[in-house]
């Protein structure tokens, strides 16, 4: 007996059909794979089956028995867990303090057991890999024991049906060992779990079974190991799969010229920051394209914000154009024609309750005004300019930024970015968590603008998207630069094979 | 030694880890602890510069004048922890005594009950608005503020009726003592008690912490944020209706102008104490540190003498300032490690 | 089709009602007022209501800019009161001298709190709360805890005085009305305001000057405030610190509120801001007119400002 059956789920929200007669089965001890791209209804599926949404058609069994569940807590309560790619603890309260919420051992006076909590507490985690001190606020543990923390928890309420939204995102290469380790355990005492990534190699590795979603319908459900991987890929993206053998995943262009013997427009020399950043040093050249790779955590975020002044550095140097920012604050650094574009895009990017003019505006205020006072019509002309040349679908200029798709928010971002004139572009995961059209147009962009002899700096951790856009890759490990590739060795192969090269000895195994 | 470090760990990263934990520690004690020794010193430099203040009765006083404001800053810890703020209390608390006062005459429970039903009503209306139409718990309680002031004058005919309280055993309340002590300080003394319990050993107290901590990550969680919310602001108004009526015992009748600034001289007090206003940490043994620290001071303003008495709210108010900062500060401190 | 009408209308409501609800009910309580209120449409009570209402809606201009930052000024009602402790100490060396010292003290008022919030990082309840405990009692401190009398004749004319058949008092509220609209709509520190209250991160990742602005709009209201308080000497020729300007962050915050400015910050409603202290000033004077006591007026006060936030409150976005 299947352990969970969606059968024909819909789910509609205004514009939007986000769930399109799903059905879906979950068995017990099985690890079966959710995969699809940004708005395939992945989280929409989970968030039905977890109670945070009802569905509007279809049904919902869970152990056989026909199921409704009118709040997460209702499906926690018959035993389904959720562990999100965010950890969701506390992190101002103790380890075993969050371990226990809600379930605390009480003595005879019915006053909570101390002792016992962190005694179980810290054996229990010992089983997970986590043996910090359990007294410490959860805040003060890396991320990677945070989340092992939230799936001990997850595993000892009794759950039944573990749902995993990106676990590995922000886990080390070690941390995710584990992480197999206690997934093989839970699927051999039989609970079910839906692993939600878009690794592939971790999908091959651990699940059994695959679901595909694309646009909102199931498009594919059998066994992991008889799908071939580049169908897989295909099946996600719904093209052709001659189409993609073909030209590669993304829009970038494949020849480019850069003028070698230009002088650096951006040169970054002996970044350090306490922990984070070790003596960062690299050079773009106008027009070039440096792409920053590594793992999460390696540093390129914190390298790229500092750049921009918005990451404290101890030490380090910043020129732009042969001037000499030494630290720049964030003020300086926009003024000297750094240009840096977040990775969070909602939290550091756009101004949502700001309409689409105001955003793209907002950097360049004192350019289009006199005496302090603001011309309507100089930011009508650049807000026009961009919003054309861009792209931007939006009913006016004056529409909220917040109403808009992710992929148009991106561009409005972008557009704030270009007005302010930059000379360096710093771009942080430019295509994340947009939709597949959104995301060649920037990408072409981004080739235009290095064109026309700006010097780009481009993180992404979709590895096909920086080989293809970057004319060099500073490969970077826990905040040193381990490696350059330029040339014929900008390749995937060989951007793995430096990462792995970097790896401590101890980590080799 | 509590650290049982994975022996794969590089040695630098575990000495990282150490140090990071040795400063969280010695951070997080100065936070729980700083008034607590602020106000040791200031009471062994009040002991020897002022001969007065060492005499029993002296402290007897502080402790009774600081009985109310510490049944009140008591409440607003717990509300202070789940992220909220109550700036209702002062109100509550003259309403409390007016209440009080009124229903002397209806014997001792009367006097007792009227306040705790009326300013736990009005605690509940706090909560259930806050928690169940997300208001920002300043605004919801500043409009409690006037409307429970409101009400105070319209039971007291505008503030001009001051009603004597008739009760003799509840007059004796407010001026008896129990080993020279007055009784009103047991009572705060034995409800602090059961609130450090409370809050630190009972899963309540835990999801108070959770709720301040991260409320959407609470409620995932398991735990009743809501109730939990109105919980808080019910404890808050009835603490504030119950030190109103222990005044209004003291002074032997329900005052109508006093509690304008009491709520601000509670947060004042909690925030001193070390409990953090964007919730999710903070002690009730801080709070405690917090109220006997301002009432010492007030204490020594009044002891000089020809001090005019408005120093004690700019002294309140420089001190509240030097804490938040000093705190901001350490709490960065523990973020970077 | 009835129901999609009928929620569709009540979606219009919720959006409508926050902007303009102020305004319509300003409309009902004058209609009211002109046929149950004997004396209502005289020039002698509006010209009355008009100068009550004068200082808080000067002090609500302030509030609301800190407000669009997503902060809040406590210590508002303090400054008024440092102001008018200031004045008759330097009422000797003229008015110019005593005006410029009591703004300069709105001045330092300011700066400390704006550097508590923009540099420090300090909560701005928080921040404020500091000189709203210290402030005033630094102010009945400096003027001696004593009542004193104002009788410079030229301080008094700026209080009781007309200028076209209207009080100054009122002139110089609605030119800063106009002066602070116009910041907000037209200059360029007025969208960085904006922009600052809608997502400060994002601000200072664009490179803009936050930490300037910040400290400017607290500037702002504390030199608001202090002209308030100026204004408020001079019209009761007198200045009691331990009286001016008690309890006037109440009515800021609630004229700001009921005005239709969200506490989340990003967005300043000042013609709101003025609505709505003038709908506070008439629910007081009609509760008046028909005797109604002072109690009942302040619960009134209290619903009005939850029902004001509870129609603008943000639907729980996700």
């Amino acid at each position: 007996m299947p352990l969970l059956e969606v059968s024909d789920v819909s789910k509609t929200f205004p514009g939007v059909r986000a769930l399109d007669q799903v059905s879906f089965t979950l068995n017990p001890g099985e690890v079966h794979a959710l995969v699809g791209e940004n708005g395939a209804g992945k989280s929409t599926l989970i968030k039905v089956i977890t109670g945070v949404y009802q569905p509007d058609d279809g049904e919902l069994r869970y152990q056989g028995e026909p199921a409704r569940f009118g709040t997460p807590m209702d499906a926690q309560h018959a035993g389904i867990s959720t562990i999100y790619q965010e950890v969701n603890l506390i992190p101002l309260m103790s380890v075993s303090h969050n371990l226990f919420l809600g379930r605390e051992p009480r003595n005879r006076l019915g006053l909570l057991d101390e002792g016992r909590m962190h005694r179980e507490a810290r054996a229990i985690l010992a089983g997970y890999g986590v043996t910090a001190d359990i007294r410490l606020p959860l805040g003060t543990l890396a991320l990677g024991a945070q989340q092992m923390v939230a799936l001990a928890r997850a595993v000892m309420i009794d759950a039944k049906v573990v749902i995993m939204d990106e676990p590995t995102s922000s886990l080390e290469p070690r941390e995710v060992e584990t992480l197999f380790g206690v997934i093989r355990e839970l699927h051999a005492r039989g609970i079910g779990i839906v692993y939600v990534s878009h690794r592939l190699d971790e999908l091959y590795r651990i699940c059994d079974a695959v679901t595909i979603l694309r646009d909102g319908r199931v498009v594919h459900t059998g066994r992991l190991a008889d799908l071939e991987r580049i169908r897989l890929v295909a099946l996600m993206l719904g093209r052709e799969m001659s189409e993609i053998r073909r030209e590669g995943a993304t829009a970038f262009s494949s020849e480019k010229a850069v003028d070698t013997g230009a002088a650096p427009i951006l040169r970054a020399s002996g970044l350090t920051s306490r922990r984070k950043l070790h003596d960062i040093t690299f050079d773009v050249r106008p027009g070039e394209v440096v792409g920053l790779g590594g793992l999460l955590g390696a540093g390129r975020s914190e390298t790229i914000k500092a750049i921009g002044g918005a990451y404290p550095l101890d030490d380090g140097d910043v020129q732009v154009d042969g001037v000499d920012l030494k630290r720049p604050t964030t003020v300086q650094a926009v003024r000297n024609g750094i240009a840096v574009q977040p990775e969070d895009r909602k939290a550091e990017g756009i101004v949502a309750g700001l309409s689409v003019r105001e955003n793209i505006a907002l950097a360049v205020l004192p350019k289009v005004s006199r005496l302090g006072l603001v011309s309507d019509a100089r930011i009508d002309a650049i807000v026009e300019r961009y919003m054309t040349r861009l792209r931007i679908k939006a009913s006016s200029p004056d529409q909220l930024v917040g109403d808009l798709s992710g992929g148009n928010q991106q561009k409005v971002l972008l557009a704030r970015l270009l007005a302010t004139g930059p000379k360096v572009l710093l771009l942080d995961e430019p295509t994340r968590g947009i939709d597949v059209g959104a995301k060649a147009e920037v990408q072409s962009l981004i080739d235009e603008l290095a064109a026309e002899g700006i010097g780009v700096v481009l993180v992404s951790s979709d590895a096909e998207e920086l080989i293809e856009g970057a004319d060099r890759v500073v490969v970077l490990r826990d905040g040193v630069v381990v490696g350059t590739l330029t040339g014929a060795s900008v390749t995937t192969e060989d951007l793995m094979a430096t990462i792995a090269a970097a790896a401590p000895p101890e980590e080799a195994e | 030694m509590s650290t049982e470090v994975a022996r794969e760990t590089p040695a630098a990263a575990v000495e990282d880890a150490r140090r990071a934990e040795r400063t969280d520690r010695i951070v997080g004690t100065i936070q729980r602890q700083g008034a607590l020794a602020v106000l040791i010193v200031v009471v062994v430099i009040s002991l020897i510069a002022f001969p007065n203040f060492r005499s029993f009765d002296n402290t007897a006083t502080i402790l009774v004048a600081a009985a109310p404001p510490m049944l009140i800053a008591l409440g607003m810890t717990f509300v202070i922890i789940t992220g909220g703020i109550d700036l209702s209390v002062g109100s509550l608390y003259v309403l409390g005594g007016v209440l009080a006062a009124w229903a002397s005459q209806y014997g001792f429970a009367a006097a007792f009950a009227a306040p705790l039903v009326v300013c736990g009503l009005i605690g509940v209306v706090n909560g259930a608005l806050i928690a169940y139409t997300r208001m920002a718990p300043f605004i919801v309680t500043l409009a409690a503020l006037l409307g429970a002031r409101g009400l105070m004058r319209a039971i007291s005919d505008e503030g001009s009726e001051t009603y004597l309280v008739k009760n003799d055993a509840f007059k004796q309340l407010g001026n008896g003592s129990f080993l020279g002590i007055g009784y009103q300080v047991w009572l705060a003394a034995v409800l602090v008690v059961l609130g450090m319990v409370l809050l630190s050993r009972t899963r309540f107290g835990h999801s108070v912490y959770a709720v301040g901590g991260s409320e959407d990550a609470a409620a995932l969680m398991g735990v009743p944020v809501r109730r939990i919310k109105v919980g808080v602001y019910v404890m808050s108004g009835l603490l504030a209706g119950l030190a109103g009526a222990i005044n209004a015992a003291k002074l032997g009748s329900g005052v109508t102008v006093l509690g304008t600034g009491m709520e601000l001289d509670a947060i004042a007090a909690v925030v001193i104490g070390g409990t953090l206003l964007t919730g999710g940490a903070g002690t009730i043994a801080g709070t405690v540190a917090g109220v006997l620290l301002l009432g010492v001071i007030q204490n020594l303003i009044n002891q000089v003498g020809n001090v005019n008495s408005n120093w004690q709210q700019v002294i309140s108010g420089a001190f509240l300032a030097l804490v938040v900062v000093a705190q901001t500060y350490l709490v960065k401190l523990r973020r970077v490690n | 089709m009835t129901t999609a009408t009928l929620t569709l209308t009540t979606r219009d409501l919720r959006a409508w009602l926050p902007k303009y609800g102020v305004y319509l009910a300003i409309v009902l309580l004058v209609l009211y007022n002109i046929f149950f209120t004997p004396y209502f449409l005289t020039w002698s009570n509006l010209r009355i209501q008009l100068i009550q209402v004068a200082p808080v809606v000067i002090v609500a201009l302030g509030m609301a800019l800190v407000i669009g930052t997503e902060g809040i000024d406590l210590s508002v009602g303090s400054v008024m009161a440092l102001a008018a402790a200031l004045i008759p100490l330097y009422l000797g060396y003229g008015v110019a001298a005593a005006v410029l010292v009591s703004l300069l003290a709105g001045v330092a008022v300011g700066l400390i709190n704006g550097v508590l919030v923009a540099r420090v990082g300090l909560q701005p309840i928080v921040a404020t709360l500091a000189l709203f405990v210290g402030g005033r009692g630094l102010a009945v401190v400096i003027s001696g805890g004593q009542l004193k009398d104002v009788r410079n004749p030229d301080l008094i004319r700026l209080g009781s005085g007309d200028l076209l058949g209207i009080p100054i008092l009122v002139w110089v509220a609605a030119v800063l009305v106009l002066v602070v609209a116009f910041v907000v709509r037209r200059t360029v520190f007025g969208r960085r305001l904006l922009a600052i209250g809608g997502n400060r991160r994002a601000t200072e990742l664009a490179g803009l000057p936050v930490k300037r602005v910040l400290i400017t709009v607290y500037v702002i209201c504390s030199v608001l405030a202090s002209i308030a308080g100026l204004l408020s000497v001079a019209r009761i020729q007198s200045s009691d610190a331990s009286a001016v300007g008690l309890l006037i962050e109440l009515s800021a915050i609630t004229a700001v509120v009921v005005g239709g400015t969200p506490l989340t910050g990003g967005r300043v409603r000042v013609l709101g801001t003025v609505a709505g202290a003038l709908l506070m000033q008439l629910v007081i004077a009609t509760m008046i007119k028909h005797n109604l006591p002072p109690s009942t007026t302040e619960i009134a006060q209290a619903v009005i400002i939850l029902v004001a936030v509870y129609v603008a409150r943000e639907r729980k976005a996700r």
